[in-house]
């Protein structure tokens, strides 16, 4: 009778002890774990960006153009730039290409005289109008959103770079 | 005096009575190839040593990292000693770790009843890979920026839980201020923390279980014989681990540490080439051998299967890994009787070889350097040949197409394709492409396409 209670209680200690641990250690971890995903769990503003007049680029001619990412920090350096092919291909519309290529990624480059955005990890092409020419991407290449102000500024709106490497 | 220090010191921390034995543990008498996990162990010390090193001089700030490894390369006393024995280190180790998980399976070591030593093992290959990973990121170059680039957007393939990986991998949504510390802080503390705590389950598994002896083939394992058959073994053949089988472990990785240690000095650690700027288009990014087959890999199998590909494949892996001890816990140990675990053994090796050497030279991507064809080809041409000849470089034909051994290897050498088809065909594939060849209908004025198509023709043999 007096084993039973002792080992009753042994048991009812242990689980306590357990319990109280685990507890400790969700307290503990709950906010670490939280910290740590907060920068998935706070969304991107959106901001419209300047990337120069609509008078700096010339009708058919396709640019790099670099701006700031959505959310730059202020020890980011050069990493808070960000860039897109700006294409004008009439006096009144602009095309924005992601430099992602649809298959993994990597910065695509544009060969004016060749009229095709070249990739330099596993050889994707595309025409002038980020539809694909050859290789392996899966997708025409991403646009951003471009618009022409009432001043004649010409912005682009940053998309995260989930979304531009990512299938739409 | 001394004697009495050493004494008393023996007795309060039991070195004799508590490590000495372990040290000492009996194992059958092994040859070199046992020494791999041992000199696996000694490569990761060294990372450990030389990563704290660099930690005391580096700054994981993507505005000052490039800066702070330019320093500890150029500018600190023996740094880029100590940054070059970082890097070949880092290539020890990866190559220890496999060929200690290629032994071990040719030798049957993982079955019954050293399943968990395996499983920990492939937790440590995992983790290797992981170390490998990080570590070329902190260089913060542009290889490294686009490796993050690269990484995430295979990641992001994965169904339903994609976006949510790419934003891990970024910590956010761009590649930017918080991605370097995250993963310096993954290389520095966390996957070293999990390393630490795996090698001391995997240690002490070694001990538990005994160092398996070397496999005599017709002698198998059987769950009721093998621990008896073991003991006897042990007790009648064993020798003590130190010093008996431990000097070839330290013969082997003192021989392993002197390579490193030579190609630090002679070779330096690896170039850091320009610091990452996803403004800069003109990037050509590689990672580092140990991912430059699987980048090979994703270039060759055929767009149809590549979602599930790269999803597919890392998940085969890995299960392939963990249930292997389950599916041939008994049995023939030796490689002997074993056939296939040395197929599968040279297979792999092989192809990974043969994949870091083709995607070195990636000749799935078109040459983006500027190509200019050989006098030999433009000799003797007329005026519009000559055009013609201009057009191939300029308009990026060049880049796909070698004539006379300039241009790139992404299309069909064009050296004597005036041979193969007529001007007809030639047109016909310039303005509609075809499979991987653009269409330049477009692009082409049709006096340009003439001359081009006449240049061509005139590549006879």
């Amino acid at each position: 009778m007096e084993d039973e209670a002792l080992t009753t209680r042994r048991r009812f200690l242990s689980r306590v002890s357990l319990a109280l641990s685990g507890l400790a250690g969700a307290v503990v971890g709950v906010p670490i774990l939280a910290y740590l995903l907060s920068p998935l769990l706070e969304p991107a503003p959106d901001q419209w960006r300047d990337v120069g007049l609509v008078e700096n680029f010339r009708v058919g001619e396709t640019v790099e153009v670099a701006y700031d990412d959505q959310s730059p920090l202020p020890w980011a350096g050069q990493t808070a730039r960000t860039a897109v092919w700006l294409r004008r291909s009439n006096e009144t519309d602009f095309s924005a290409f992601s430099i992602n290529c649809t298959h993994l990624g990597c910065p695509v480059n544009w060969r004016a005289d060749a009229q095709l955005f070249l990739c330099p990890c596993h050889g994707g092409v595309y025409y002038a109008d980020g539809s694909v020419a050859g290789g392996p991407p899966p997708r025409s290449l991403n646009q951003l959103p471009v618009r022409v102000t009432d001043d004649q500024r010409v912005q682009v709106l940053p998309r995260p770079l989930t979304q531009t490497i990512s299938r739409a | 005096m001394m004697k009495a220090i050493v004494y008393w010191l023996d007795d309060r921390i039991g070195f004799s009575t508590t490590f000495k034995p372990l040290i000492e543990h009996p194992v059958p008498p092994t040859g070199w190839d046992y020494t791999l996990g041992s000199a696996a162990l000694i490569a990761f010390t060294v990372q450990v040593v030389t990563g704290v090193a660099l930690a005391f001089s580096y700054v994981p700030t993507p505005d000052h990292a490039y800066e702070s490894l330019d320093f500890i390369t150029h500018d600190a006393i023996l740094g880029n000693i100590v940054r070059g024995v970082h890097f070949w280190g880092a290539s020890a180790m990866v190559l220890l770790v496999c060929a200690h998980a290629a032994q071990v399976f040719l030798i049957g070591a993982f079955k019954f009843p050293r399943e968990v030593n395996w499983l920990s093992g492939t937790l440590l290959l995992v983790f290797t890979f992981g170390m490998a990973f990080t570590g070329q990121l902190l260089r913060w170059n542009q290889d490294a920026y686009w490796a993050v680039v690269v990484g995430a957007s295979q990641a992001a393939r994965a169904p339903l839980i994609g976006d949510f990986l790419t934003g891990i991998l970024f910590a956010g949504n761009q590649v930017g201020g918080a991605t370097l510390t995250r993963f310096y802080a993954t290389h520095v503390f966390m996957i070293p923390a999990i390393i630490f705590g795996l090698l001391g389950l995997h240690l002490y598994l070694v001990i538990r279980h005994g160092v398996s002896e070397p496999p005599v083939p017709g002698v198998r394992v059987d769950r009721l014989t093998y621990r008896q058959r073991y003991e006897e073994l042990i007790h009648k053949i064993g020798v003590p681990f130190w010093p008996d089988a431990g000097w070839k472990d330290v013969v082997f990785a003192l021989a392993v540490g002197s390579i490193v240690l030579i190609l630090a000095a002679v070779l330096g650690p690896r170039d850091l080439g320009n610091k990452a700027d996803p403004t800069v288009i003109q990037a050509y990014p590689r990672p580092d051998w140990y991912f430059l087959w699987y980048f090979a890999l994703l270039a060759l199998i055929p767009a149809g299967i590549e979602d599930w590909f790269i999803i597919g494949f890392p998940l085969v892996l890995g299960v392939l890994f963990v249930i292997l001890p389950f599916i041939a816990p008994f049995g023939e140990r030796s490689p002997r009787r074993r056939p296939w675990a040395v197929g599968v053994v040279l297979v792999t090796a092989f192809s990974i070889g043969a994949l870091v050497e083709y995607g070195s030279n990636a000749p799935w991507s078109p040459d983006l350097s500027t190509l200019t064809l050989p006098p030999s080809v433009t000799q003797g041409l007329t005026a519009s040949q000559l055009q013609g000849a201009q057009s191939f470089q300029q308009r990026g034909c060049i880049n796909c197409h070698t004539i006379a051994g300039v241009g790139g290897q992404r299309g069909p050498e064009l050296t004597h394709i005036g041979t193969s088809l007529s001007s007809n065909e030639l047109t016909w594939r310039i303005l509609n492409g075809g499979r991987n060849m653009p269409a330049y209908g477009t692009t082409l004025s049709p006096q340009e396409l003439a001359n081009l198509v006449d240049f061509l023709g005139t590549r006879t043999r």
